[in-house]
């Protein structure tokens, strides 16, 4: 199957591809996989049953491999639905980027709502990008509803990074994690939200085993009309470590609901967060600008620099 | 290089009165030249700094540069003509690295240049580069990567503001080399130090002491320093009694 420039340059930027990378790749447009290739040791199948989607198996022992998975939606008004299931097995280390673009240059909706599990066998590293982009026309409304359920067994250490600078009218991502024993997982956000945008963001993070850890970094813009909800809870059920960072700029008449959540079930559990939202500081915009930066260089440097 | 004639300023109390920071100001800074600007605090020093800089407004007055009136000219202009101001307190930037930053101040520098102007102000460039501008520093190292800016802009005219503040007594001396080995008989450049460091009023050509919001005094560091100490001494005695009388010559 061909891709032509407008899927390249779709799966550009959500998944950074310039070309068909080496090793495993599978790339979902407009609901179907149009290329799928295994590697030795990443193990690409349908999912079997009812549910479309798609089976990630990463050996136990895997070192250093990535493995893309990015969906571009094309068709206007294109409505999809994926599920996708990803192990990784034990003691191996390996990179998953997914990520959805929507190219949509009609009136009507585009959606895509990705229902992914992740499981993070004993003693695995994983680290996991999904970035989100939208484009096409004013009218267009692109839609992005992701679902994710994780869980990190003994041992296990993930990084998610899931990443909103563009283009993305509406979405509503519901982030399920369970960290076991000596299970590590980060989870890092980036949001900006403009124009009538709406992004809703909801994480919960039970860590159930002794000497697991979680914590949580968002930071957002939300400029113009915009919205933004975030709610970010960790609840510790044993001797533990969390934390939720949730930092956001406001801009024009943009609004911001940030809601951190602790519930410690065990008197060993230490749990904390921080929560600020606050406009673009003068000062800072000042000593750009006495840098020889214009008011909107200065502020463009700043949310570059803060959404990084 | 820089004059500024009849310079006022005046700031809101708050209580809906206008209350005036600079009263008058009239200086003249020559090329070549290493200057100060000390006095009590209060007196004006910074906010005559960000006036030049264009950061405060003026209310009366001109300022030139060069010759040319750029009273009206926004930061980011004066910037480009050529003004560098090292602040006293430098804002802090949640996810711009220090090479981020320097790399705004210094776009055409390479990134050999970025090293050496941190080694320069004594931070090794392996452990901070890729660090955040951000809570992680302390305000010393926040002082330090200020003043390795400034160098790098490489500008006309530069100002710092306090460079000493917030800096441990090894790296003031560092610091001071600097300011020396760039500004000191280069007849390309001026430099105005705001300070109440008495190494570092020694090291300049000209002294300006400004007190509530007038240039109360100016002379080479030697006429001016024990002018200063008396000073110092004259106003806590009184102070103390109930009067102050002084009158600095």
């Amino acid at each position: 199957m061909k891709l032509n420039n407008l899927d390249m340059d779709l799966l550009n930027s959500v998944a950074g591809m310039h070309g068909i990378p080496k090793g495993a790749v599978n790339i979902r447009r407009d609901g179907e996989a149009v290329i799928r290739q295994s590697s030795s040791n990443i193990i690409l199948s349908s999912l079997t049953g009812n549910k479309p989607g798609l089976k990630v198996e990463i050996k136990p022992g895997t070192r250093n491999e990535t493995v893309h998975v990015p969906v571009i939606l094309t068709q206007p008004g294109f409505q999809d639905k994926v599920y996708n299931t990803f192990i990784v097995g034990e003691d191996a280390d390996a990179t998953i980027i997914a990520g959805c673009g929507i190219h949509n240059n009609s009136h009507a909706s585009s959606r895509h709502d990705g229902i992914h599990e992740i499981i993070i066998r004993r003693g695995a590293r994983l680290k996991y990008i999904e970035k989100h982009y939208g484009e096409g026309g004013e009218k267009a409304q692109n839609i992005l509803n992701p679902t994710t359920i994780i869980t990190v067994e003994k041992g296990a250490v993930a990084e998610l990074e899931m990443v909103q600078i563009k283009g993305v009218d509406d979405t509503i991502r519901s982030t399920k994690a369970y960290v076991h024993e000596k299970g590590n997982l980060k989870i890092v956000e980036r949001l900006l939200t403009q124009g009538e945008q709406r992004a809703e963001s909801d994480i919960e993070i039970y860590i159930e085993g002794d000497g697991g850890a979680a914590q949580v970094l968002s930071r957002s813009v939300a400029q113009e009309n915009s919205y933004q909800l975030f709610r970010a809870a960790l609840i510790g059920k044993t001797a533990c470590l969390g934390h939720v960072e949730c930092d956001a700029i406001i801009m024009d008449n943009a609004r911001i609901k940030s809601i951190p959540e602790l519930m410690a079930e065990d008197a060993e559990a230490v749990l904390t967060h921080e929560a600020a939202i606050g406009k673009i500081a003068g000062e800072q915009l000042i000593k750009l600008m006495s840098l020889g930066l214009t008011e909107k260089e200065a502020v463009d440097a700043i949310l570059e620099g803060f959404l990084k | 290089m820089l004059k500024l004639e009849n310079i006022w300023m005046q700031i809101s109390n708050g209580n809906g009165e206008n209350k005036e920071i600079l009263k008058g100001i009239n200086l003249e800074f020559e090329q070549g030249k290493l200057y100060a600007i000390t006095g009590p605090n209060g007196g004006g020093k910074t906010s005559l700094a960000k006036v030049i800089m264009g950061i405060y407004q003026h209310s009366q007055g001109s300022i030139y540069l060069h010759g040319e009136e750029i009273g009206d000219l926004s930061v980011t202009e004066r910037a480009r003509k050529g003004i560098a101001y090292a602040f006293q307190q430098p804002p802090r930037f949640k996810g711009l690295t220090i090479k981020d930053m320097l790399n705004i101040a210094a776009p055409q520098a390479e990134s050999m240049q970025y090293r050496k102007y941190l080694r320069d102000v004594g931070l090794c460039p392996e452990d901070y580069l890729d660090r955040d501008l951000g809570p992680g520093l302390s305000g010393g190292e926040i002082k330090r990567i200020e003043m390795a800016q400034l160098l790098m802009r490489d500008t006309a005219l530069a100002i710092f503001d306090e460079p000493e503040a917030g800096v441990d007594l090894w790296t003031i001396q560092k610091l001071i080399g600097l300011i020396v080995t760039s500004y000191r008989n280069n007849p390309a450049k001026t430099a105005i130090v705001i300070t109440h460091n008495e190494k570092i009023l020694p090291i300049c050509d000209e002294v300006i002491v400004l007190e509530e919001g007038t240039v109360a005094g100016r002379g080479t560091p030697s006429d001016i320093w024990h002018l200063i100490k008396d000073d110092i001494e004259c106003k806590v005695r009184n102070k103390c009694q109930g009067e102050v009388t002084y009158e600095i010559k």
